[in-house]
């Protein structure tokens, strides 16, 4: 089965048609998504600044890490499952918008980008965690992150329009 | 001036009109409030979950405070700055949305409370637990007020 046709398959479901057409549910999901952005983004975003060594420069990373990360993921969580079910109730339409597809190939950048620097500069903390400016291999990851959440964000917006919207 | 005409002197102000008449201004700009919104959320959230006692806890939350305080500012202009022009796109649609006055409303109170309360605990640097966990959830379910009204402007 091709991607569109489970696309056409989900959109079928009597679950998809009523999150699709409810009054409150899907705003509400809508709304979840978004303002998670708040916890998850926002503090992403400071673990981020603290990485590049532009902002809480006399914490140690791995208070920050370790501080943060727990609402971060639980943030993330909430992100997929919102996003899952925004996707579940349009899924033809969100399928062949372009912003989506660039979106979800950012979302694979973003995470090979985190699995990268857990795996390696990450191990090694000990020998950087009280540095104001931690090393470059950091500092990239956290450049790295800002521009793809960046840009996810605003792709993610943009699935609101359909100007390049591909035909099924 | 009523304050319906104000609105409506916005909206056709040739800021409201070019937003209007192009095809990407608005979601462009909706796209700067939304990042924003991103990191004024951090900047909140870092101070807050500090107050409520799950942030970070090796740094004063005065430190904390003043780590933020840049990014809490920029956010905040951005955000002024981006919702005022979506604001001149439709302004006489948001006279009439309940949602654009809650989020008014919401936004002054959270600014008052941030601004004067918040920051007083914060740098006083001797406020009790309860007292800090109180101040914190205030000034987050403000903030939410403002997040979860704008969201509805858009439902209508």
């Amino acid at each position: 089965m091709s991607l569109l046709g489970f696309c056409q398959w989900l959109e079928g479901q009597q679950w998809s048609v009523q999150l699709h057409e409810s009054l409150w549910a899907y705003p509400i999901i809508e709304s979840v998504h978004v303002l998670t952005l708040c916890l998850f983004m926002g503090l992403a975003v400071m673990l981020d600044l603290r990485l590049l060594g532009v902002a809480m420069v006399k914490t140690p990373v791995s208070e920050v890490e370790r501080r943060l990360l727990p609402w971060t993921i639980a943030g993330f969580a909430v992100m997929v499952v919102s996003g899952v079910l925004l996707f579940y109730a349009i899924p033809v339409k969100t399928y062949l918008n372009i912003f989506f597809r660039i979106k979800s190939i950012l979302l694979i950048l973003a995470g090979i980008n985190v699995f990268i620097f857990h795996t390696t500069i990450d191990r090694k903390k000990q020998e950087w965690d009280l540095s104001p400016v931690p090393p470059l291999q950091a500092r990239v990851t956290a450049a790295v992150s800002l521009t793809l959440w960046s840009i996810i964000i605003v792709a993610g917006r943009m699935i609101a329009y359909n100007w390049f919207d591909k035909q099924a | 001036m009523s304050v319906y005409s104000m609105f409506s002197w916005c909206e056709n102000s040739a800021i409201g009109e070019s937003i209007r008449a192009s095809l990407w201004l608005f979601p462009v700009i909706e796209s700067f409030h939304l990042l924003a919104l991103a990191v004024m959320g951090g900047a909140v959230l870092m101070v807050c979950l500090r107050m409520f006692g799950y942030g970070i806890q090796n740094a004063p939350v005065e430190q904390l405070w003043r780590d933020t305080w840049p990014y809490l500012m920029g956010s905040l202009v951005v955000l002024l700055v981006s919702g005022g022009l979506l604001f001149t796109s439709e302004a006489t649609k948001l006279y009439d949305h309940g949602a654009f006055w809650f989020k008014m409303a919401s936004l002054a109170l959270a600014i008052l409370f941030t601004f004067t309360v918040q920051r007083k605990v914060v740098l006083s640097g001797n406020a009790g637990p309860g007292s800090s966990k109180l101040v914190a959830l205030i000034t987050v379910l403000l903030w939410a007020g403002v997040g979860i009204g704008g969201r509805w402007i858009g439902f209508s």
